[in-house]
């Protein structure tokens, strides 16, 4: 195999190999935390942040697992790194953190950071397996800050909680999209997204 | 990857636990006074909601201290001094405790409380020397979760002015919905007494017939959520009742009547 470079490592998960957008996963969160821009955002530089953190201290000690603990060794890395997280947001950030409520700790079960720390960081360096973490992560985010975006303009007329839109309820003249706040929408827009992207690079279209 | 051997597992996963408990407790540790104060400020904040003194605009600790906070036996509904409970009376780690807390028999235990506390705090806005209304904290079991709220009485004590659901662990879109702020508008103005003092107020599947006299005892269920939905009129029945709050409200009654 040719020698992974940084670069590559750090933006192919972006575009061209996104994991909600090719791999399709992680969209169960994606679909809870998304109807605002402010709790998307915070729940994406958790998940980045723990599968960065995670990939490479799994990296650092893959030379000591064997092949009956590894699964039980990453697992426990990355619930450890969730609880922290968890008790960070509930320190200083409390009104997002119970607005996320339950979907902090559901980190542990995205598969995506598992996905990369078995699939990544088994057989990489700690610092390339560090830089894919960022990269995966920023990917995962891209797709969910744009479904935020969308979710919360056209279901609340807002961004960031500033109100862009005059609600027909307070006497403006926009009435805000009802299904938007609700989860399925989120299916929607991620469908939206990916046939947008592969119609953009059309090799990410799967064979039947 | 390693070669495998019992006594290197063993090794391996042993020193990990024990590093990655250590990082999870320090951080539990380091953490927890500001936590703590988030979740105090969070209380204060609920209670300011439910009485609908809160205000965004004003900071939390200074439009609470317009709130008088008492600490009340619940066995007689007397107020005591604050000095009679343990400093720092916390009302939820009193459940844990055999001296603060006594558990309900299964007959009574209509909320699926299992223990009561024997102390409880309440607390009482005023209007110059007249009360304006009283929060009570109540609890109640509903499908997957104990449901906590304040539930605030006007100074009839029988005519609802708020109901808040703070904590709760429901299924969102659902059980949850108890926090939806367009439900809970629905409860102000509903009596919990009807006109022998039994508590009447309760969640009805189908809708309120505002036509109806029972009415006025009648907040909307909540769709798709059967159990909290009877979670909460049951809560309502306990806490109002003879074990809950009734005795200390027999007694906030006499005093407003010798004192009006």
């Amino acid at each position: 195999m040719a020698e992974l470079k940084a670069r590559d490592v750090l933006f192919d998960p972006i575009f061209k190999r996104n994991p909600i957008g090719l791999l399709v996963l992680g969209i169960c969160s994606a679909l809870a935390v998304t109807s605002k821009l402010e709790t998307a955002l915070v729940m994406s530089l958790s998940v980045t942040l723990v599968i960065a953190v995670s990939s490479a201290l799994v990296s650092m000690v893959r030379d000591l697992l064997t092949s009956s603990i590894r699964m039980f060794v990453q697992i426990t890395i990355i619930a450890s790194l969730v609880i922290v997280v968890n008790q960070v947001l509930e320190a200083f950030l409390y009104d997002i953190s119970k607005q996320l409520s339950v979907f902090v700790s559901l980190i542990v079960t995205n598969c995506i950071v598992m996905g990369r720390a078995e699939g990544f960081a088994m057989s990489n360096r700690p610092w390339l397996s560090f830089v894919d973490g960022i990269g995966n992560g920023i990917g995962y985010s891209a797709i969910l800050i744009a479904v935020a975006f969308f979710r919360e303009l056209f279901g609340s007329g807002s961004l960031f909680g500033v109100q862009l839109l005059a609600l027909k309820a307070e006497g403006g003249w926009y009435e805000p999209n009802g299904l938007m706040v609700l989860p399925p929408s989120a299916f929607f827009i991620i469908g939206l997204l990916i046939f947008a992207l592969r119609a953009w690079k059309p090799e990410q279209i799967e064979e039947n | 990857m390693a070669e495998e051997s019992p006594r290197h597992n063993f090794f391996v996963t042993g020193v990990l636990a024990v590093v990655c408990s250590l990082l999870v407790s320090l951080t539990a540790i380091g953490l927890g006074a500001r936590q703590e104060r988030n979740r105090e400020l969070d209380r204060m904040r609920n209670i300011l909601v439910v009485t609908g003194l809160y205000d965004p605009a004003v900071p939390i600790e200074e439009a609470f201290s317009t709130i008088e906070i008492r600490l009340i036996d619940m066995e007689t509904g007397e107020y005591v001094e604050e000095t009679e409970a343990p400093p720092d009376y916390d009302q939820r780690l009193a459940l844990a405790s055999k001296d603060l807390s006594s558990p309900v028999p299964n007959k009574e235990d209509i909320a699926g409380i299992n223990r009561k506390e024997k102390y409880s705090w309440v607390y009482l806005v005023t209007d110059g020397d007249r009360l304006d209304q009283v929060v009570l904290p109540v609890r109640g079991r509903g499908l997957f979760s104990t449901l906590y709220a304040y539930l605030s009485l006007d100074s009839d004590l029988k005519t609802v002015r708020g109901i808040t659901f703070y904590e709760h662990g429901e299924t969102a879109g659902l059980g949850a919905e108890v926090e939806n702020t367009d439900w809970t508008a629905k409860w102000p103005g509903k009596l919990v007494y009807d006109e022998g003092g039994e508590v009447r107020l309760a969640l009805v599947k189908g809708g309120v017939n505002p036509s109806s006299t029972a009415s006025q005892y009648q907040v909307d269920a909540l769709s798709g959520a059967t159990i909290t939905s009877k979670g909460v009129t049951s809560l309502v029945k306990y806490w109002f009742g003879d074990a809950g709050f009734e005795p200390y409200l027999r007694q906030l009654a006499q005093e407003g009547a010798a004192s009006g």
